[in-house]
């Protein structure tokens, strides 16, 4: 079956507008009788509870933190992007339309992402409205930066504290509509089913964590905000209770997963110091702005550096390959993301690595010290300053660039990397897979609606810096609160519903059985013990390269894995009390089926894209090889059954705007 | 290293809580809560309950951890949440003590996990601009001067992880509700509500039962983000301005 995107018709420009003035309405009176689930409250799922609100539909929020203002949207560091062209350096709608469509490997639809490209000004509007401290310049008006791959200035950031800002802001206009009644707030309360009725998404289970008893809620539609799924690796850069398990159950329900392999592998993190690591942490992007990537030329050298006879101070300048600068010359360390880290693990590969554990290679500040040292001592009149003067003066323009990151880093590392070179390796950030759903971000379950990081539709194959706070507050605020109404002009007559129909009891009896199963395996071994192992499984198999063999064998290995887990999982304390192992265990349940599904779509996409590098594929410098005669297309899956395979579903991607061209930064 | 824990256990918020000792042999690299994790898996694997714990970024932005760790909030290291807290910090053969944040306004839940649904509804007292969505106008219409953004962000970077009430010997609540309070009325764009929101949120701080500020400044002394108890004076006087006028009053 192939699938209707509902992309409206007219050229590219003039979609949105059009369609947004032309689309059904739900009138002030009917919208106090029709209730909306939203569930999540990080950015995409806090404003679309505010906004939905304010509109006058009768909201109920769920997140399973004590608080709203908790989710992980709150970690982004860099920035936000916007087309406003405050810089007036030529930036404009549609070059931030080009730059997201070919930043993600043409493997995203041409409407959604112009639509984005367009709301995303409205964001930075309202972001200051409600008083979100974006950075300023002199005159007291708003600074941008750059940021990866793009050669205009249109990043608004808060410090190194842009998602957290932006967060506030939204956790704020949601406060404010719970005081007016207009939201019902759910803290500790994890949606574990989505409910059908008649086939609609008309409620969910969820279960309330303080007290462990499952709960039934009834409403005309449900929205997820509900975010990626990038701790199917284990290790990454989310937060620790970040999970699939509400885009997952409506897939057990229905919904289709679009492109779940496009994950996104962030050059710069922290490397993995022992087996004991919970999480793995980002260093900005913005320090390859200053930082030289590098490892030693020879095994001898790095295998000092791993035993900790020599430090990188050690290594002399000629017997360092700066390999971002010799494969890249154009961009050098500024490549995208994919590229950046494909090109670490190829070092780290080789025997190179710079850590004990072999996987990390050096970001080098050196060149800047001395660069920002010499030009700070001429601005203060010292033509004969000595290499140590310069090299202080240096550091202190770095510290005000970075200083937080180089705290950070110090903090978690234990070394300083003023003194030595920083260590970094590539990790788990960001996944553009997601739910499928169509223009009005609505999945192919009717009223089930998927906004931010928890659909797949706007970055691709690979996302680019900066765009994921854009992309989940376009979602909440401009897209979502609009297009439902599509949805929710035809239930107007369609009475409230009672979380006691059979629909709601057989689905809450379902959830019971499911938890109760996990309770009683009592066998031996902890959830964190089969995550970490499904972890590998993902990295090693799935992760910054992937081939046939390992894919197929990746498939076996997760499919054991789950036998065993179902086997011999133990689960401490009950069902009905306060349990966040019970919580983690349910959650990797579903990471062991969708880390299966991720493998099944590497598998059956057999080109090289983005995120997703098949080895297979490439071109003979290494590099990736898109197929786009056979491959130009979404694929969604349908889950069809517990050890069936599942079925793919193609939305073709069609190009009108743009010429698919290969991406090259040589 | 070897250590001894003596972490409090509590079943529930209305159970009987005591210390409870733990040995547990960490690696200097780990953080804190990763060597929290060493030791549940022990206890798991001997079919144990594990400590509850609350925690979820760890990269110290999010605020869901906390713990009081040998007398502090957060633990020895200035400047730094529980989560980024790591044991080279520690010497081996320590004990360490470990409890909840305390605060009549935070009841514990379970273990060191606690209550702090207070800190939210201060907010939604009143803690925003009353702004709706589409409402806004061009983000440059109004030029802010740098340094008052800036101070305004210095109060914005709260992450309400509720450290300065477990700090207070009040509990009292005056840091945190005074950071949304400067944050938000240095801004043009927050001073139209600046006199009710000062008022809302100090009736909602005393009804959730914080005690009262007696300038003692442990908050400002464990705050992991910075926050100075300047922003307390700048409460005060949006306050007691804002007393005087009768509108005002809630």
């Amino acid at each position: 079956m192939s699938l209707d995107s509902k992309t409206p018709a007219g050229p590219l420009a003039e979609k949105w507008t059009r369609y947004r003035g032309t689309m059904n309405l739900v009138a002030p009176n009917n919208k106090r009788r029709i209730d909306i689930i939203v569930v999540g409250s990080g950015l995409a799922g806090a404003s679309a509870a505010a906004s939905l609100g304010e509109m006058g539909y009768n909201v109920k929020c769920f997140t399973f933190h004590d608080s709203p203002r908790r989710a992980h949207s709150i970690a982004a560091q860099g920035g936000i992007n916007a087309a406003k062209n405050y810089a007036n350096d030529g930036d404009s709608v549609y070059r931030l339309f080009y730059d997201t469509i070919k930043g993600g490997d043409y493997r995203s639809r041409e409407g959604n992402v112009y639509r984005l490209a367009e709301v995303s000004r409205n964001i930075i509007d309202q972001a200051v409205a409600q008083g979100v401290p974006f950075a300023r310049d002199y005159g007291g008006m708003l600074d941008n930066r750059s940021f990866g791959g793009v050669q205009v200035s249109r990043t608004f950031y808060a410090r190194g504290q842009t998602g957290q800002q932006l967060l506030l802001g939204a956790y704020q206009a949601l406060s404010r509509q719970i005081a007016l009644g207009t939201v019902e707030m759910y803290n500790r309360h994890e949606m574990l089913d989505l409910v059908l009725v008649d086939g609609k998404a008309r409620g969910i289970i969820a279960r309330n964590l303080v007290t462990g008893k499952l709960e039934r809620f009834a409403a005309h539609a449900v929205v997820l905000g509900t975010g990626g799924y990038g701790n199917v690796f284990y290790l990454s850069t989310n937060a620790m209770m970040c999970n699939v398990t509400a885009a997952w159950r409506t897939v057990r329900r229905g919904a289709y997963m679009a492109n779940p392999c496009f994950t996104q592998i962030h050059p710069t993190c922290i490397p993995q110091s022992g087996e004991y690591q919970s999480k793995l942490t980002l260093m900005s992007e913005s320090l390859r702005n200053d930082g030289r990537v590098w490892v030693p030329k020879t095994h001898e050298d790095a295998q000092a550096i791993r035993e900790g006879r020599k430090t990188g101070n050690d290594i002399a300048e000629e017997d360092r390959d700066y390999f971002l600068e010799r494969r890249y010359p154009a961009f050098g360390n500024l490549v995208p993301r994919d590229v950046a880290s494909r090109a670490a693990k190829v070092a780290c590969d080789e025997g190179l690595g710079v850590a004990p554990t072999g996987l990390a290679v050096f970001m080098d500040f050196t060149a800047a010290f001395e660069r920002y040292g010499k030009s700070k001592a001429n601005s203060m009149g010292i033509h004969d300053a000595s290499p140590a003067k310069v090299r202080e003066l240096g550091e202190a323009v770095v510290s005000e660039k970075y200083g937080n990151l180089f705290e950070m880093y110090e903090k978690i590392t234990g070394e300083n990397p003023y003194k030595l070179p920083m260590k970094i390796y590539p990790a788990v950030h960001y996944t553009m897979g997601g739910l499928w759903v169509d223009y009005n971000l609505e999945t192919n379950i009717p009223g089930l609606f998927a906004t931010g990081e928890c659909n797949f539709s706007d970055h691709g194959a690979n996302r680019l810096g900066a765009s994921a706070l854009m992309q989940g507050l376009a979602d909440g605020y401009f897209v979502l609160p609009y297009t439902i109404g599509q949805f929710l002009s035809n239930e107007i007559r369609t009475p409230k519903f009672s979380p006691d129909s059979k629909e709601f009891l057989e689905a809450e009896a379902a959830t019971r059985e499911r938890l109760e199963g996990l309770m009683n395996i009592k066998g031996s071994q902890s959830v964190e013990s089969f995550h970490r192992r499904l972890g590998k499984i993902m990295w090693e198999y799935c992760g910054m390269a992937r081939n046939a063999e390992g894919l197929t064998k990746a498939r076996t290995m997760i499919q054991a894995l789950r036998e065993e887990f179902y086997k011999d999982l133990f689960v401490p304390g009950s069902l009905e009390e306060y349990n966040p192992e019970l919580e983690k265990a349910h959650r990797v349940a579903d990471f062991l089926e969708l880390g299966e599904l991720m493998v099944i779509d590497a598998l059956n996409r057999q080109e090289s894209c983005g995120g997703h590098f098949r080895e297979e594929y490439q071109t003979p410098e290494g590099e990736a090889l898109r197929d786009d005669e056979n491959f130009a297309y979404v694929a969604a899956w349908e889950y069809t059954g517990w050890d069936k395979d599942p079925a793919l579903h193609k939305e073709e991607l069609t190009f009108e705007n743009v010429e698919l061209k290969t991406r090259s930064y040589k | 290293m070897k250590l001894t824990l003596k972490i409090w256990r509590q079943k529930g918020p209305k159970e009987r809580g005591r210390f409870e000792t733990y040995q547990v042999e960490a690696n200097p690299h780990m953080s804190f809560l990763e060597m929290l994790d060493v030791l549940n898996e022990e206890l798991i694997a001997k079919k144990e309950e594990p400590v509850v714990f609350e925690h979820d970024c760890r990269e110290g932005i999010c605020g869901t951890c906390g713990m009081v760790i040998n007398g502090e909030p957060h633990g020895p290291l200035p400047g730094t949440t529980t989560c980024q807290l790591h044991m080279r910090h520690f010497r081996d053969g320590e004990t360490i003590v470990i409890e909840p944040f305390r605060a009549s306004a935070f009841p514990v839940m379970k273990d060191l996990g606690v209550d702090r649904s207070a800190m939210d509804r201060i907010i939604q007292a009143g803690g925003y601009i009353s702004v709706n969505t589409g409402a806004a106008q061009d983000a440059n219409a109004i030029p802010i001067d740098k340094d008052t953004a800036s101070q305004s962000f210095d109060a914005a970077a709260c992450i309400g992880c509720g450290a300065c009430i477990a700090a207070c010997p009040n509990a009292s609540a005056m840091l945190f509700v005074s950071a949304k309070v400067s944050h938000l009325a240095l801004l043009p764009q927050g001073k139209v509500e600046a006199k009710h929101r000062a008022q809302a949120m100090v009736k909602q701080m005393d009804l959730e039962g914080f005690g009262m500020c007696s300038n003692i400044t442990a908050c400002e002394a464990e705050c992991p983000k910075g926050i100075t108890v300047e922003n307390i004076a700048r409460l005060n006087r949006e306050f007691l301005s804002s007393s005087l006028r009768s509108e005002a009053k809630l």
